[in-house]
């Protein structure tokens, strides 16, 4: 038994930048955490993902090397391969977490842990020992959340031909074949990677369009580029119970009144996320969840029960790894009592990693409509942007839409190459309530991508200079 | 993380803060918001409000004492943190300093108090910008307290650092609204202004001409600062006299002094010279098209004026109603700083004092003022060359010349002569 001033229940981006920023507090920080350090986003999200992504995209330029003098012969292409180094680069990533565990004096507590009373944490190591330790400030529950199937139509996740993007993640091969179900970020980006790696992928949506919760433009745009990349999209599918074949999946889609079977090699479930709450004594320790099974928390992320708090995935949407990072920083200073900035719930950026990428931060119209706000739409395409054009990477705009009267940036949508590098301009101005007359102010280098989002500001108040 | 407790620019002109009271004592548990202190400003008490939460580990200058704007006055701190920098840090005024302090305002009060002439103590709050606070607000911030026409600088922020952000300025326009409506209690100390007379669609800026900046300049040079000159005019107060009798015989709702004849005549004479209505603001002159009429107030502190607003819109009445009832407020020490800031043109009146005419010095950036005398019985020549016995009045008008030239000037007190002399004008 051992005593922290702190211990995180997960070690994923919300715990462990909670932990991290605790000892820079000056705290005794312990973090339970079964597998590696780093969680979902460093093992099986954000960062292979990406990783394959970069692979998906070398795979499309290299493609495309003939029209810019490099022609590249015999080229094949190896999802093996491409795995094993976004496994790598995980594991980098991970040890990268343990390296600076260990700079910052936090203690691994490798394992489980159940909520015990009294601010205290069972612990069961991997070695099967269990001992119970102690927090004098707080218990932060950060376990984060997990592909959960769709068992009602029979898409239980079998990990051999229904999966998550967990077992995806360490496929040896592409398949022939493959749906993927839900056209959310994670499904349009793994839909993005195997229609590289050559699969004959079909994305299902039950929504009417891909990407849903983007603005409709930027929906309208991925849905061009993805079907001229051969990506077969079918939205508003309602999907009838699944029939499993020895090795395929037939799905029955009925759009718009038509119905057909649709028979696939794989089936990629990317719908729907459950909070990761059960076998963490939630009930023992009296910490009561909402109606969707989130962790029920107050705006100091604090829970029912005394000295317990809940960050990241499981303390509810948007289920984002920086959202998370951001609330471990907060809660750390909340329980140290330093002075704290409460999280800006409406200033978080959305970033999809397919190609043409997508971000966005703040208010779709539909969003600004719906509120009745008076706004003005600018809207600048990378066709007609020289940065773009020399890279061949032509696709997509940058759309910002802005206060009618006094220029608030209201919200702003890019589709392009580098857009979730490019949304944080918009970020930063945001945040700091600057107005497009700020952004069109600030100078921006020639050529560059982000001259793009000075024309779509430009363009808001009428004065667009080169389109 | 330690918030650090300063003396506050309070109201607009607020160079230094007396600190009246502690509210919370060291080692009470603060939060953002809460009252720490009275602080007694150049024209009123007012509350000086945490900007953090935390221990208030320590009050850097005893209750009594005077401070300068920006000076540390305390601590808000982690109960434990270490605080030893910054309360060793040489932000806290010596005692010395504080004597020099109150030293130097005591004179400035007793100059002020002898020399009731100079209203400059309460130098608008459009455009004195004090140059060493400077604000932070955010560029939205600015934008919609612009348009709504809040002072920025009377805002309190929430942001970083206590910088200004949209939400402050929402909150601001809301209390401004709880305040006329069902008086609902104002969240910060310091209260908006409330709409119309500040910017917006009410004056229109006119760059300088070259000849004017020439002329600014050479005449700056000659006399100072203001290239101030005066003219003197002497009105027949016998009409206004009749009115003043007949409105009296109406009974007590419509009495009225000479005073408030004369300011209805001064409001209604602005109108037809916005060339007199104005600011000088270094690059550009302001030319008003509303009237905000400030009318100088002695008080046992000093010298204040009050503003009536959009003065050329209100009657004789209204006009005689507000005029008391701000003096009383002056005198109280009642006045809110929107009261005070704002106008556009004043007057000076020490009749009352028996003084037959002076000179009265103008409330920059307001390009004139004009001084009213002691009205008296005198003997003239009359119309068939006999004697008559005329009430008569002097004032004097003290011009920015930088603004106004001569001519302009005595245009402008040959127009207020026939409204005076005249006074059935004002009310047709």
């Amino acid at each position: 038994m051992a005593q922290f001033d702190i211990i995180f229940i997960g070690g994923g981006p919300a715990g462990y930048v909670g932990a991290l920023r605790s000892a820079q507090l000056g705290l005794n920080v312990a973090v339970v955490e079964r597998e590696g350090l780093g969680g979902t986003c460093v093992l099986w999200g954000c960062i292979p993902a990406k990783a394959l992504l970069e692979a998906a995209s070398i795979a499309q330029k290299v493609a495309k090397g003939k029209e810019f003098g490099v022609t590249a012969e015999k080229v094949t292409l190896d999802y093996g391969v491409a795995m094993k180094r976004s496994r790598a680069v995980s594991a980098q990533n991970s040890k990268g977490v343990e390296f600076l565990f260990k700079k910052n004096k936090i203690t691994w507590l490798k394992g489980t842990g159940t909520l015990a009373p009294n601010k205290s944490v069972k612990f069961t190591g991997v070695d099967g020992k269990t001992e119970t330790h102690t927090a004098t400030k707080g218990v932060v529950i950060a376990t984060g959340s997990r592909v959960k199937g769709l068992p009602q139509i029979g898409l239980e996740l079998d990990k051999q031909h229904i999966l998550s993007s967990d077992e995806a993640l360490t496929l040896d091969k592409a398949p022939a074949t493959m749906a993927v179900i839900g056209a959310g970020a994670v499904g349009c980006e793994f839909a993005d990677v195997f229609n590289a790696f050559g699969s004959k992928v079909t994305l299902l949506e039950v929504m009417p369009r891909i990407l849903p919760v983007e603005d409709e433009d930027c929906s309208v745009e991925l849905t061009k580029a993805f079907k001229k990349r051969g990506i077969e999209i079918i939205t508003g599918a309602k999907l009838g119970t699944v029939k499993k074949g020895k090795n395929t999946v037939t799905i029955p889609v009925e759009v718009g009144g038509e119905k057909k079977d649709m028979t696939f090699d794989l089936v990629l479930v990317a719908a729907g996320r459950a909070p990761n709450i059960e076998n963490i004594g939630l009930k023992e320790g009296g910490v009561a969840t909402t109606e969707r099974g989130f962790i029920k928390i107050n705006d100091k992320f604090e829970t029912s029960a005394k000295g317990v708090y809940a960050i990241g995935d499981v303390a509810g949407p948007p289920m984002l790894a920086h959202k998370g990072s951001r609330e471990g920083h907060v809660v750390a200073d909340i329980i140290a009592g330093v002075h704290h900035h409460p999280v800006n719930y409406g200033n978080i950026p959305n970033a999809t990693y397919c190609h043409p990428e997508v971000a966005s931060i703040g208010l779709t119209e539909a969003q600004c409509k719906e509120k009745g706000l008076k706004y003005k739409v600018g809207k600048f395409p990378f066709s007609a942007n020289g940065r773009a054009r020399t890279s061949g990477e032509t696709e997509g705009f940058v759309k910002v839409i802005r206060d009618e009267k006094f220029g608030e940036i209201l919200g702003a949508h890019i589709i392009g190459a580098h857009a979730t590098e490019l949304i944080h301009e918009f970020a930063v101005a945001r945040e700091n309530e600057y107005t497009v007359e700020e952004i069109d102010l600030a100078i921006h280098a020639h050529p560059t991508l982000s001259e793009a989002i000075a024309e779509a500001v430009l363009d808001s108040m009428g004065k667009m200079l080169h389109a | 993380m330690s918030t650090k407790v300063l003396m506050e620019a309070l109201s607009p002109t607020m160079e230094e803060g007396r600190l009246v009271k502690w509210l919370k004592a060291e080692g009470d548990v603060i939060k953002a918001g809460d009252v720490l202190a009275e602080v007694e400003t150049d024209k009123a008490v007012m509350e000086l409000v945490a900007r953090g939460d935390g221990v208030l580990r320590k009050h850097l200058i005893p209750e009594g004492t005077t401070a300068p704007v920006s000076s540390l006055v305390g601590i808000i701190a982690g109960a434990d943190e270490d605080i030893s920098a910054l309360a060793g840090g040489g932000a806290a005024p010596s005692p010395a300093a504080n004597e020099t302090a109150t030293a130097t305002a005591s004179t400035q009060r007793t100059q002020s108090a002898q020399s009731t002439v100079s209203p400059v103590s309460a130098a608008s709050a459009l455009n004195a910008v004090p140059s060493d606070t400077r604000v932070t607000a955010s560029p939205l911030a600015r934008r919609i307290a612009g348009d709504a026409g809040l002072d920025i600088r009377n805002i309190q922020g929430s942001g970083p650092a206590g910088r200004i952000i949209k939400r402050d300025v929402e909150a601001a326009l809301k209390t401004g609204e709880g305040r006329s409506g069902t008086g609902a209690a104002p969240a910060v100390s310091h209260v908006p202004r409330p709409t119309s007379h500040i910017p917006g669609e009410t004056f229109r800026d006119e760059p300088l001409t070259q000849i004017r900046k020439t002329i600014a300049r050479r005449l700056a040079e000659s006399i100072g600062p203001i290239p101030t000159f005066y003219l003197t005019a002497e009105f027949d107060l016998s009409r206004a006299a009749e009115l003043r009798n007949a409105a009296a015989e109406l009974g007590d709702a419509y009495k009225v002094s000479f005073n408030d004849i004369i300011l209805k005549a001064v409001a209604t004479a602005l109108t037809q010279h916005p060339e007199v209505n104005a600011h000088w603001l270094g690059d550009t002159i302001r030319y008003f098209n509303t009237v905000h009429l400030g009318m100088a107030v002695a008080t046992d502190d000093g010298l204040i004026v009050p503003v009536i607003f959009d003065a050329q819109t209100k009657g004789m009445s209204q006009i005689s109603a507000e005029a008391k009832g701000l003096a009383k407020k002056a005198r109280d020490r009642k006045l809110k700083p929107e009261e005070f800031t704002g106008s556009t043109f004043s007057v000076s009146n020490l009749g009352m004092m028996q003084i037959d005419q002076f000179t009265a010095i103008i409330n920059p950036p307001e390009a004139a003022i004009l001084a009213i005398g002691a009205i008296e019985d005198k003997v003239v020549v009359g119309a068939n060359g006999g004697f008559e016995v005329k009430k008569k009045l002097r004032v004097t008008m003290s011009c920015d010349h930088r603004v106004i030239d001569g001519a302009v000037g005595a245009t402008f007190l040959q127009t207020l002569r026939r409204l005076i002399e005249n006074p059935l004008l004002l009310v047709m």
